[in-house]
């Protein structure tokens, strides 16, 4: 009997602790504000800032893809106040009533951000209730000029034999696909079956070129002379050219994808006040100017640019690339579940192939 | 005076981090999204990809375990022979990269092994040809081992030094020579160590998915892999948790092999 009554006891104990009691709102956690991030997406010198300025505590994650992130934020096993999703990540929060509207009256900044950026932000937030530009940019190649003789102006460039071994593909299934859709003339947000398997297909086929499938260590492996040609995001063009400057960024002729990273709340946010004050200090125009200029992703906000010394990076035609380089590119949109579930089964095929 | 009560600070830790996730598991495997049973999600290793990646897992991991094995053995014996100060220098030294992360241990790994690392530039630099393991599965079978050889080698060398050496002395008296003293003394009375060192490089090389991911550029699919993706991009912990079982049923199935051949249990720590 007493054995029972000590696994018992133990079991119950061992629940309670688990399940956390205790209050969620002790004093100490009041004044802090939860942000999950992108790696590598923001001047760790802005979060001193705003933790100087107005006395929050920033508690800081990251992640790295928008898979990974939203589990995390669905289950709300840890709420976080401010989370940085891409657009049709937010399509789907907003879709899976996971998202809080924002309150503009706490960020008047918002009027930094270039009215252009707020209607393209409308696809998939359509009353711009949800979200906050933050960064945006498009999905390209990054090449070196020392290792590649012919001028590198379509995806298909990915496929020749000669670049075996030295190609470094994106690890994200989305943009995995996009290329190979792409580069079939279909659009990124197709759920036909056939394109779809098509683009499989072509994957398969170029995995033997293939050096590896990486995310951000695409950029230290080009930095690094490691491969030849990369699959990458704008953004991460001007930073490795300062470090590499025998690395080029194309936007291939085929057409691409062009997408914009937001700032939301969670429904499930404790801080929510705190999380807009953190929302409209990266969108006053010193601080995103900051923050392009460590992270060097292309910034929505207008009053930021005009704040950019240098000429040659204001105008840049990769950080800001024109409407005519774009007119091809498409902003992702969210498939639904079942969609998602072909996209990693037809990913998983291409891995275990 | 009841001791039982002593076991309590480990019960509560066993119920807290083994028993009551491992419920979990077999609730959400045995479970659809909307809480119906089903067969489903354990059936998914019947598709090919997964099938492919439980075989190649099972390869690779089966590789691992014998290159260190045929590593750990010897070295374990000489180490047992040596003196008691010298000995317990080579150990510190043999178990001295264990205080350095396991995931900064691999990504050197791959720093190493890169087109332009530093292997091959060493190489280079001596006219010698270079090295192209990275990204593929002799990359990953080197992580392994590199990574789990220790827990081949101190299970091994805990249990020679537990023999005793008048029961070497009376084989030698008796007659037999080195090699039968080995196969017929030695090795019989070490063989709990042998085990328990399999167990534990073969369980975590089965299921890793890190270093697969690190050194074989994602490009290779282990069971491990799989299993880590449904649970973050595909968001689906019904059929992650599915393969987690069966997956589970591998390393039961491996653990209850081996310990026919320990009855006694002694080489489990």
């Amino acid at each position: 009997m007493k054995k029972w009554f000590l696994f018992i006891a133990t079991t119950a104990l061992a629940i309670s602790a688990l399940t956390g009691c205790g209050g969620k709102n002790s004093a100490s956690d009041a004044n802090k504000v939860y942000v999950y991030n992108w790696g590598e997406y923001i001047d760790p010198e802005v979060l001193d800032m705003f933790q100087e300025e107005t006395g929050i505590e920033v508690v800081y994650d990251e992640f790295e893809t928008n898979e990974i992130m939203y589990p995390k934020v669905a289950s709300s096993g840890v709420s976080y106040d401010v989370v940085c999703p891409s657009d049709y990540m937010i399509e789907r929060m907003i879709q899976d009533d996971l998202l809080a509207e924002l309150n503009y009256d706490n960020i008047p900044n918002l009027s930094n951000i270039d009215q252009t950026y707020l209607d393209q932000a409308k696809q998939f937030d359509p009353e711009n209730k949800y979200s906050v530009p933050y960064c945006w940019g498009t999905v390209g190649i990054l090449y070196n000029k020392t290792m590649v003789d012919e001028p590198v102006d379509s995806w298909s460039i990915l496929w020749d034999e000669k670049y075996k071994d030295s190609i470094l593909m994106q690890d994200s299934v989305r943009d995995a696909f996009a290329v190979a859709l792409k580069s079939l003339g279909y659009s990124i947000n197709s759920t036909d079956a056939n394109q779809l398997n098509e683009a499989k297909e072509l994957l398969i086929q170029q995995k033997p070129l293939v050096q590896a499938y990486v995310i951000d260590q695409v950029r230290d492996k080009m930095i690094g002379n490691e491969a030849a040609l990369g699959v990458i995001y704008s953004g991460e063009a001007i930073f490795t050219q300062r470090e590499n400057p025998d690395l080029e960024y194309v936007i291939p002729k085929e057409g691409s994808n062009v997408w914009i990273d937001g700032w939301v709340i969670p429904k499930t946010a404790e801080h929510k006040e705190n999380a807009e004050k953190f929302i409209n200090f990266l969108c006053r125009d010193d601080i995103a100017l900051k923050n392009f200029e460590y992270i060097t992703y292309s910034t929505p906000n207008k009053a930021a640019r005009e704040l950019i010394e240098d000429e040659d990076i204001k105008n840049s035609e990769v950080a800001f690339p024109t409407a005519d380089m774009l007119k091809d590119c498409e902003t992702y949109q969210y498939l639904g579940s079942e969609n998602d579930d072909l996209f990693s089964t037809l990913w998983n095929e291409v891995k275990s192939n | 005076m009841n001791k039982k009560w002593l076991s309590g600070p480990y019960l509560f830790w066993a119920i807290s981090f083994i028993i009551i996730p491992l419920v979990m598991i077999l609730y959400y495997g045995l479970t659809t999204k909307d809480g119906s049973i089903t067969f489903e999600n354990i059936l998914q290793i019947t598709t090919n990809t997964n099938v492919k990646a439980l075989v190649l897992a099972l390869l690779l991991s089966i590789v691992s375990t014998i290159i260190c094995l045929i590593l750990a053995y010897p070295l374990a014996m000489i180490l047992n022979q040596l003196d008691v100060n010298q000995n317990s220098f080579i150990v510190l030294i043999f178990i001295l990269p264990m205080w350095m992360n396991f995931l900064l241990r691999t990504l050197a790994w791959q720093t190493l092994l890169e087109k332009t690392g530093v292997i091959n530039s060493v190489l280079t630099l001596l006219h010698l040809p270079t090295l192209n393991i990275i990204n593929t599965p002799y990359a990953i079978v080197l992580g392994m081992v590199y990574n789990f050889l220790p827990f081949m080698v101190l299970p091994i060398y805990n249990i020679l030094i537990k023999i005793d050496p008048n029961v070497i002395n009376a084989a030698k008296d008796l007659g037999a020579n080195s090699f039968l003293t080995f196969y017929k003394v030695i090795l019989p009375l070490s063989w709990p160590g042998v085990i328990s060192g399999i167990t534990m490089v073969f369980v975590p090389s089965l299921t890793t998915f890190v270093i697969s991911d690190l050194l074989g550029g994602s490009k290779i699919l282990l069971i491990g892999n799989v299993i880590e993706q449904k649970f973050t991009q595909a968001n689906n912990w019904n059929a992650g948790s599915g393969l987690s079982l069966v997956l589970m049923v591998f390393i039961l199935l491996s653990m209850a092999i081996l310990s026919k051949y320990d009855k006694d249990g002694e080489g489990l720590i």
